[in-house]
């Protein structure tokens, strides 16, 4: 029940990311249709809604990751900072700007530091003492620093499952990102981790937006400024987040899910 | 265990007691692919105790380690003073692999990076079906490509006598291996799993940053059990190397010597000598060695290449 105090500001702070008329489609099957919304700087955005709603899609569609599905077709227009990602020469420059954290937690198979320290020399920063401090940096926000800080040598790899999935998020946090999505990055973490990482969000929110995709509504309801209900392919209402669950909502079907009536 | 007619209450207990027709199908098949697999290994062993039977009887009676391994004069028809000196034969065949390796290793990897990162959907699969044709090319047909296009290409365009030396045979040795190099490491890349790539690009990497620095490492074990095999490849091959070399007994001194390998001497020798005689026997040794030097580097490629699975 925290971080409603930005219920009227977050309307008021600039556009981060603006979404109108978003078509996603595979071949003949439509993944998300009619999709229109944006999103303000330094909020966070929730999305929730049941398997196949198009959630995942969205967020591949945001970082232009539809390059890598083939047969995967992207329509309307999708503004980051302002600028169409539908018409970029350089898509590599929008992801880096985007850190993502997936379902699954994805260690790559370097070491810890190597993992942090990637995109910073990717950016071009080897200095070693400068890496040291980003390193650090973003493991310590993303919580995981006190565990990792003496085998940082280990592979990221053999991380266990919570403590990858924060690796992840640290490694996001190095691409020192305007928008940090997260696609249910709790479905393989277990209760206490994932309030550990639900903690670190409300911190970071000060500094980068973020789009929580969740599959869990509580889990909107605790971190979410406002919250966009997906299902089946379209988006079946937004709102201030407290809204869906005790104020007016537009739609039954809204209510219904978030109180666990539907199926 | 009976998984078919199982019928309920009393005649269960009957049941789980027969061995019915399954149980008898999975026995018998059972037996069939243990024999098979049993036999590989029957049939290497045996092959390995025939060479060494034939081999023996030269290292116990006729054999100098000294002038085998360290001497280069190969002189065994000579009927008063016959000669068995090894060493030249080991460099032509260390010469011949060393360079093969240097013209297929660049290409092979080049090749399977391409085909596993880069190409995507038809290109991919028509290269893949394309280099699995060129490696089912025969090495004699190598060997031709050999002796009557790289002969004279060389004696043209770097003005030597003799067209037939360690750059033709190391040429047409590398394109020979790089095929099969290309598949090894293909797989090795692809059994990198996708996950490691898309978060690689989820951070804003572009395709070479991610196969230089996530999917190239993860495969590094694979990768040199790729080469490896390569190298046990280059080791063993008879024709191309038999007809592109020259067949001279030499140390080499240059690219363009021509050198007599291994495998070739058996080849070509072995049909005029005598049946257990001395050179007979001593061909069986080079043998042996071969044998022995192929089995560890095609181990050790294989071990490298499990380290990974595991790790």
């Amino acid at each position: 029940m925290h971080g409603r105090q930005s219920k009227g500001g977050a309307a008021a702070s600039p556009i981060k990311l603006a979404v109108k008329d978003l078509r996603i489609s595979y071949g003949k099957a439509v993944a998300l249709q009619g999709v229109n919304l944006e999103i303000h700087e330094h909020e966070i955005f929730g999305i929730i809604g049941p398997a196949n709603a198009g959630k995942t899609s969205f967020l591949k569609a945001l970082n232009r990751m539809d390059v890598f599905n083939t047969g995967m077709r992207v329509d309307g227009e999708i503004r980051f900072n302002g600028l169409d990602t539908r018409h970029l020469k350089n898509v590599y420059a929008l992801r880096s700007r985007i850190g993502v954290v997936f379902p699954l937690p994805v260690g790559l198979p370097m070491t810890v530091y190597d993992n942090v320290a990637l995109s910073p020399r990717w950016r071009g920063i080897t200095n070693k003492a400068e890496l040291d401090v980003i390193v650090q940096r973003c493991l310590t926000r993303a919580a995981l620093w006190d565990e990792v800080k003496d085998r940082l040598g280990a592979l990221g790899s053999l991380l266990s499952g919570g403590q990858q999935q924060r690796l992840t998020i640290a490694r996001a946090l190095s691409q020192e990102p305007d928008l940090l999505m997260l696609d249910e990055f709790s479905i393989a973490v277990d209760p206490v981790t994932t309030m550990r990482i639900e903690d670190v969000l409300k911190e970071l929110r000060q500094e980068v937006t973020i789009i929580l995709v969740t599959n869990l509504v509580q889990q909107a309801r605790r971190l979410a400024d406002r919250t966009a209900f997906f299902l089946n392919g379209e988006c079946v209402e937004i709102g201030v987040t407290e809204d869906l669950f005790t104020g007016e909502v537009k739609d039954k079907r809204t209510r219904d899910y978030v109180e666990g009536r539907f199926g | 265990m009976a998984n078919s007619t199982t019928a309920p209450g009393a005649a269960t207990a009957a049941a789980f007691d027969r061995r019915d027709f399954d149980w008898y199908v999975d026995k018998a098949v059972q037996a069939i692919v243990f024999v098979c697999g049993i036999s590989a290994i029957i049939f290497v062993l045996g092959i390995f105790v025939f060479v060494t039977k034939e081999g023996l009887g030269f290292i116990v009676n006729h054999m100098n380690f000294h002038e085998f391994f360290l001497t280069p004069y190969w002189s065994p028809s000579d009927a008063d003073d016959p000669e068995y000196g090894i060493l030249a034969l080991m460099a032509g065949t260390a010469s011949v692999t060393g360079l093969a390796m240097l013209v297929a290793i660049p290409f092979s990897l080049g090749a399977a990076i391409y085909i596993a990162e880069f190409a995507s959907g038809k290109t991919r699969e028509t290269l893949k079906v394309l280099v699995e044709l060129l490696a089912a090319i025969p090495s004699v047909v190598w060997g031709f490509i050999g002796l009557v296009i790289m002969n004279p290409l060389i004696i043209k365009w770097f003005d030597v006598p003799v067209g037939l030396c360690v750059l033709n045979a190391g040429i047409i040795l590398g394109l020979m291996a790089a095929p099969i190099m290309t598949s090894i490491a293909e797989d090795a890349l692809k059994a990198v799993p996708d996950r490691y790539r898309e978060a690689a690009e989820a951070m804003g990497a572009t395709r070479w940053q991610v196969t230089y620095k996530v999917v190239l490492p993860a495969a590094k074990n694979g990768l040199l059990g790729g080469v490896l095999l390569g190298v046990g490849r280059g080791f063993g091959e008879t024709m191309a190397v038999l007809m592109a070399t020259g067949h001279a007994v030499n140390i080499p001194n240059s690219i363009f010597d021509s050198v007599r390998a291994l495998t070739a001497t058996i080849a070509a020798e072995l049909g005029e000598t005598v049946v257990g005689g001395e050179h007979y026997q001593a061909l069986f040794t080079i043998g042996i060695l071969l044998f022995l030097v192929t089995f560890v580097v095609n181990l050790s490629a294989d071990l490298i290449v499990r380290g990974i699975r595991k790790g």
